[in-house]
């Protein structure tokens, strides 16, 4: 596909956000002032860029446990996701949620989850609500490649297959769930191989290319506006930091060959994407430098107002039990 | 006597147990990595037992407890391992209709030797998918049997007890409690299920208490002892059965019961020993039974509402002076 400058700069410009407040996310949990810890998403940025550029507003996400960007790439405010990852009040959740936590209702973001795999099965729901509605929206579930030996991957598939539900199961496969190579945990080289056992189309995709990323993302998502039903798509990708922020893996590679590690890194969707556009003359250096000013100005100010917000009253810990 | 950490008692135990009984298999998530589990409590054992006695699962809890209960019936002895306790609806029915019915609904023709060890509490900002304290909703399961150790002794005690034990047994952990240090006897050392420990001898009132709050309630009848009230406090150590004997007596002689819990209070295993106390010895009380525990509420993510949540030695304190 072609694309013109601005859907370009866009892309490269939804990556970069992704990366820069997750960079920042790093420095804020190294200071000490994101409490727990933090799944960080450094390196598969092109997966929610492409996903998310294919979609509308008004669509659904369920991210996984590795969330920020994916929630970030939808449009939702820096500020107030910063301040929940500090759990200060004017988080989204009020700083109720935390970082694997974290939900938007008036962005179509269900909710990033701790229990991995759950919203496979959640993902149904989406799908039954979108359909119900009938105004071609539709849901996208990220999960990895650890989830996807979650029975909830079996039964949600399924399910969403008989009913034609317009679910988008996003894979991301970095080939590691927490501390297990995936080729470890499953016998089949290609995930995706899966869907047909269920009647959906299946792909695994390069996930470090965003163009790649948003024409599969796109394919699936209008066949799913059309009522044709759900989609999977593996998007094959690496995560550059451990599995959280505080995991040894980082940088003893206790896990990770540090020879693919490397490899990956040479792949890394910022830097190949910049070039690419400066190469092909799409943008100028100075473009770039601007926009990677003003993206870094941008998380700046997200960090001091998750700074200057305050701590949750006390009170809030009684509060959210029932609906009214 | 030798000091260890409560991390390491459990890993003594594991591996005393796995190489007393060669039925004994330990199983669970990345418990073979070189991390050995999420909490380091399995570190080193597969490099003395090998991948066949010590093996790494994909993210499929209700798999992995189907394993565990259907090797279990046929003479096997698995040490499940489940990373946190807020996963265990993922393989609750392998719990609740499986393992704890097996051998009623079958006439006694089978028993279901199991070891489910999982991690339970807050402390660590995990919030409401990393925080909970589910062993009451355990113990009401027919046909299961639940421990809580919170020491290093108890830890290597009741593992020990467990994996001897013919039914499925439920170790809980608490994640505040693996780099505690303190005394663990040498070689064989057995806790046997259903024996509490009067921690602490005390004239003026009892408090019941297990896992982590054991050392909050200790601080707190440190500080009460210094305003003139003596506290009994016994820490239950087995949930299910519950040793009424030392509760009975407890109570005989203090004539007061203040019972504490992390668990969120409604229905809580704090009902249970009040009405056991109720009805066995009502007459031995003279003041109404009170009860500390946490709120009816998930656990927050920010650190202030965690530690509203929280129960505190100053919330036990405030709690038994209602009683004087
Ligand atoms: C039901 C459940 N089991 C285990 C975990 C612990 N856990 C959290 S993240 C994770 C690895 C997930 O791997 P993957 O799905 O590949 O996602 P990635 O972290 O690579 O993005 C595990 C095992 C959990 N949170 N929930
Ligand atoms: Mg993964």
């Amino acid at each position: 596909m072609s694309y013109d400058k601005a859907f370009k700069m866009s892309m490269y410009r939804n990556m970069l956000e992704q990366r820069v407040f997750e960079k920042a996310v790093q420095e804020q949990y190294e200071e000490g002032n994101i409490p727990n810890s933090a799944h960080l998403y450094l390196g598969q940025e092109a997966i929610a860029a492409g996903v998310s550029m294919a979609l509308r507003p008004d669509d659904y996400i369920l991210p996984s446990h590795r969330g920020h960007a994916q929630i970030l790439a939808k449009g939702c405010d820096m500020n107030r996701m910063m301040a929940e990852l500090f759990g200060r009040v004017d988080g989204y959740c009020k700083g109720k949620g935390g970082s694997m936590h974290l939900a938007v209702a008036e962005h179509g973001v269900l909710g990033s989850i701790g229990i991995v795999g759950c919203n496979m099965a959640l993902a149904v729901g989406a799908g039954m609500a979108a359909k119900k509605n009938g105004t071609g929206q539709v849901a996208v579930c990220y999960f990895g490649d650890g989830a996807s030996n979650r029975g909830t991957f079996h039964e949600g598939m399924n399910l969403c297959s008989i009913q034609k539900l317009p679910v988008i199961y996003a894979l991301e496969n970095n080939h590691y769930g927490m501390f297990s190579d995936y080729r470890d945990m499953v016998n089949v080289e290609h995930i995706s191989c899966r869907a047909a056992g269920y009647g959906v189309p299946g792909e695994t995709v390069d996930g470090n290319d965003p163009w790649a990323c948003y024409e599969a993302a796109k394919k699936a998502i209008d066949r799913a506006r059309a009522g044709e039903g759900p989609s999977m798509i593996e998007f094959m990708t690496w995560r550059h930091n451990g599995h959280f922020e505080g995991d040894p893996d980082a940088r003893e590679f206790l896990f990770r060959d540090p020879k693919e590690h490397e490899a990956w890194l040479k792949r890394d969707p910022i830097v190949v994407v910049r070039k690419q556009l400066i190469d092909e003359g799409t943008c100028t250096e100075d473009e770039m430098v601007a926009m990677e000013a003003e993206v870094r100005k941008q998380v700046d100010e997200a960090v001091a107002f998750a700074h200057a917000s305050a701590w949750p009253p006390v009170s809030e810990v009684y509060t959210d039990v029932y609906a009214d | 006597m030798r000091k260890m950490t409560y991390r390491d008692a459990i890993i003594e135990a594991l591996d005393m147990e796995l190489a007393r009984n060669p039925k004994a298999y330990i199983a669970g998530e990345d418990v073979a990595s070189k991390m050995g589990g999420a909490f380091g409590a399995t570190k080193g054992l597969v490099d003395k037992y090998g991948k066949d006695v010590v093996i790494d699962t994909p993210i499929s809890e209700t798999a992995l407890m189907g394993m565990g209960v259907g090797s279990a019936v046929l003479g096997y002895h698995p040490f499940i391992e489940i990373m946190y306790m807020d996963f265990i609806g993922v393989c609750m029915d392998e719990i609740m209709n499986q393992a704890g019915k097996f051998r009623y609904m079958f006439g006694g023709q089978m028993s279901v030797p199991l070891m489910i060890r999982m991690v339970g509490g807050s402390t660590v900002y995990g919030a409401a998918h990393h925080s909970q304290c589910l062993e009451s909703m355990l113990c009401h399961i027919p046909g299961i049997k639940v421990v809580w150790p919170s020491t290093p002794a108890d830890a290597k005690g009741l593992i020990a007890a467990a994996a001897r034990d013919n039914n499925p047994v439920i170790v809980v952990e608490h994640k505040g409690l693996y780099n505690m240090v303190g005394d663990c006897p040498e070689g064989e050392y057995i806790v046997p299920i259903g024996k509490a420990e009067v921690v602490r001898e005390g004239a003026d009132v009892t408090v019941v208490t297990w896992g982590l709050m054991r050392h909050k309630c200790m601080e707190a009848a440190e500080k009460l002892a210094a305003e003139g009230i003596d506290c009994e406090v016994i820490d239950l150590r087995s949930l299910k059965p519950i040793d009424t004997e030392t509760l009975f007596a407890s109570v005989a002689k203090t004539n007061k019961l203040v019972i504490v819990h992390e668990a969120n209070k409604t229905c809580g295993l704090g009902a249970e020993i009040a009405a056991l106390v109720a009805e066995s010895c009502i007459d031995e009380l003279d003041a109404p039974v009170v009860r500390v525990a946490g709120p009816d509420t998930s656990v927050p993510f920010s650190p202030p509402l965690e530690e509203e949540f929280r129960v505190a030695p100053e919330n036990i304190i405030a709690g038994v002076k209602t009683l004087f």
